[in-house]
């Protein structure tokens, strides 16, 4: 076991199978084992892909296999019981789809420690939906709210699922709530085919490298591979350091897994070397009036100023965003948002062709 | 004279001619064919009607790699009006790829039932050919446990150039989301023998066709254009970019008389549960 700032991390890329749960589970199991087994034993640290119980195009099929996030708890405990040596603690994050107490659907993804004192510490719902091209999540499940940064024993985390992660904006409201290392689960359908790898995999290697430099944090990145109706997933799952050094990366198919040892001084040294972070800290009273007059086309259509509202007193007044821990055991229902989206509400015949 | 204090970079101009990297592209689609047939459907003997043309090529050369050349049949399927180039092209197939070979002449399928329809065009008997050709692969994917593989690319797809459930009705397509000349374009990298590559595209339905004079435009041509429509511009920005107004709306006009074919049949919605309007399932689901 590594010291409290230096812990073993392993990312897991898979190719569920659409809708079958058990034999999900199974894989998971199967990765316990293979990394018990293997030099050095279980990690502190394991991440699956996004959606890593049931498939990611799942469309109507949602419901069905959606589970609230204390079954996939459940879940988890049981398959880490059978598969992961006795006494054995370790933490997961792992995407699922998720349904609330209220029957709400959800992209979620869960942090949890199992073994001896097991608990489920996080639930994050994915902000942003890809409703665009080949995607349609928002059709199908509804928006989380809010990027939380919650305690680990292996220090202060956030997750985003996949597009979230895209939108460079939330890897800063993590960061500035303290986030040490992003964990990022995925689903990322290969596209682009004119280069020596799938154009997405290039774009993704760039956001994760670019971001972690910018805000002086790690990026823990696991994707989803194997095909689903012809859109194949392009894995490359990573470590990228907070230097925004690419520390281990996976093949952009195939089912692997990733292991690499983290030291959490990495974040201290590289925020001393480029103060990005704290720059932008600094210069945040200046910029967020800025952000916040910024024409926001609502849903309703008309474009309008958030100026008056109570996010942006908060903001103007000069209010630092308090850091959200945060911790809960029923489906993220007794997860605290973090301060500032609480404040903000954010989310706010033709013819007949010829035949030949 | 002065020496020049910078020097002047000039981004090259954008080539429309969609691209593709041959190698990237074959490793894709035969990790494409071994998930979707062996993995997901533990399916893992693939029939492919090998026509003798470029896009059938392709595809049995990607099979053979995929799922070994002993588990792909090759079916060729003349019509007595069939040219024998077809034939022959179609053997240089099976023999540089080893896959396994079967000739199935449809004559007398076709002519059994067109003989009480002497007065059927050109356009119905080839239409008759390409559904007795569907019927031919499905059952020979029965009769050795496997699927037929479809050769239809995104050009001739999005042109409507096809019989509908007809040459478009294999459940496994490799190359339907590749244009006509990245099709030639890897037929090159996999090998696929030269005269195929080099011979005009052919439906070899009637005597002498060949696909571009029947859509009256190359695919060269064809491919920049669709490739920019299909990037969202309009007609109009496709034109100001310095295409020729009647190759553009050729174009336009044959993809837009054209949608139905890339759909399944046209259902009356008549409650809250329609198959693929309410009741939504993925294909794998």
């Amino acid at each position: 076991m590594a010291s409290a700032k230096q812990f073993g991390l392993a990312l897991v890329q898979l190719a569920p199978r659409k809708g079958d749960l058990d034999a999900n589970l199974r894989s998971v199991g199967q990765a316990f084992e293979t990394l018990a087994s293997g030099r050095g034993g279980l990690p502190d640290v394991i991440v699956f892909p996004e959606a890593s119980l049931s498939g990611y195009f799942v469309e109507g099929g949602v419901r069905d296999v959606s589970l609230t996030a204390n079954q996939a708890f459940r879940h988890l405990r049981r398959v880490a019981a059978a598969a992961a040596p006795k006494r054995s603690r370790f933490d997961v994050v792992l995407g699922f789809y998720e349904r609330d107490a209220e029957g709400k659907l959800y992209n979620s993804a869960l942090y949890a420690t199992l073994g001896p004192d097991a608990r489920l510490r996080h639930i994050h719902r994915k902000l942003f939906l890809p409703t665009y091209g080949v995607f349609d999540e928002e059709r199908f499940v509804s928006r989380g709210r809010g990027v939380g940064v919650f305690e680990t024993p292996h220090g202060r985390a956030a997750i985003l699922i996949c597009e979230d992660a895209v939108h460079s904006l939330s890897i800063t409201v993590a960061a500035l709530h303290g986030a040490q290392i992003i964990y990022i689960p995925s689903a990322s359908p290969g596209r682009g085919m004119e280069g020596f790898e799938p154009a997405n995999v290039g774009m993704w290697r760039e956001i994760t490298r670019v971001a972690a430099a910018e805000h002086g944090l790690f990026i823990a990145y696991a994707g989803l591979v194997g095909f689903e109706g012809g859109k194949g997933f392009t894995g490359s799952s990573r470590l990228v350091g907070p230097f925004g050094d690419l520390r281990v990366e996976a093949p952009f198919s195939g089912e692997a897994i990733l292991r690499a040892d983290v030291n959490l001084e990495d974040v201290a040294v590289a925020r001393a070397a480029l103060p990005a972070l704290g720059d932008l800290e600094a210069s945040l009273p200046e910029l967020v009036p800025s952000l916040l007059n910024a024409p926001v086309q609502r849903r309703s259509g008309s474009a309008q100023k958030m100026r008056g509202s109570p996010m942006r007193k908060a903001r103007a007044n000069g209010e630092r965003p308090k850091r959200a821990v945060v911790a809960g055991r029923n489906d993220g229902a007794r997860t605290k948002r973090s301060a500032a989206a609480r404040r903000s509400g954010a989310h706010a015949k033709k013819k007949a062709g010829k035949g030949r | 004279m002065s020496v020049a204090k910078f020097a002047i970079i000039e981004a090259a101009p954008l080539d429309d001619t969609p691209r593709i990297d041959p190698a990237l592209t074959e490793r894709w689609l035969i990790e494409f064919l071994r998930d979707e047939l062996v993995r997901r459907r533990g399916v893992e003997n693939a029939v492919v009607g090998v026509s003798g043309g470029v896009d059938s090529a392709v595809v049995a050369f990607l099979c053979a790699r995929a799922l070994g050349p002993a588990h792909v049949l090759g079916v060729r399927m003349p019509y007595k009006t069939s040219s024998i180039e077809s034939l022959e092209h179609g053997a240089l197939v099976i023999e540089a790829t080893g896959i396994q070979d079967r000739i199935i002449d449809i004559s007398d399928a076709v002519d059994g039932y067109l003989r009480n329809e002497p007065d059927a065009s050109a356009q119905r008997r080839g239409n008759v050919m390409a559904r007795t050709r569907m019927i031919a692969l499905f059952d020979q994917s029965a009769k050795i446990d496997g699927l037929p593989i479809g050769t239809g690319n995104k050009t001739e797809r999005m042109f409507g150039y096809f019989t509908w459930h007809g040459d478009d009705s294999p459940p496994i397509n490799p190359i339907g989301d590749l244009f006509k000349t990245q099709v030639w374009a890897l037929a090159r990298h996999l090998g696929v023998p030269a005269p195929i590559i080099d011979k005009p595209a052919t439906a070899d339905l009637i005597r002498g066709q060949t696909d571009e004079e029947d859509l009256g435009i190359t695919y060269a041509l064809a491919d920049k254009i669709l490739n920019r429509l299909l990037m969202g511009y309009t007609v109009a920005d496709i034109i100001a970019a310095g295409y020729e107004s009647k190759d553009v709306e050729l174009v336009k006009r044959r993809v837009d008389s054209t949608h139905w074919k890339r759909h399944l049949a046209t259902t009356a919605l008549l409650s809250t549960t329609a198959i693929n309007e309410f009741y939504l399932r993925p294909v794998d689901y």
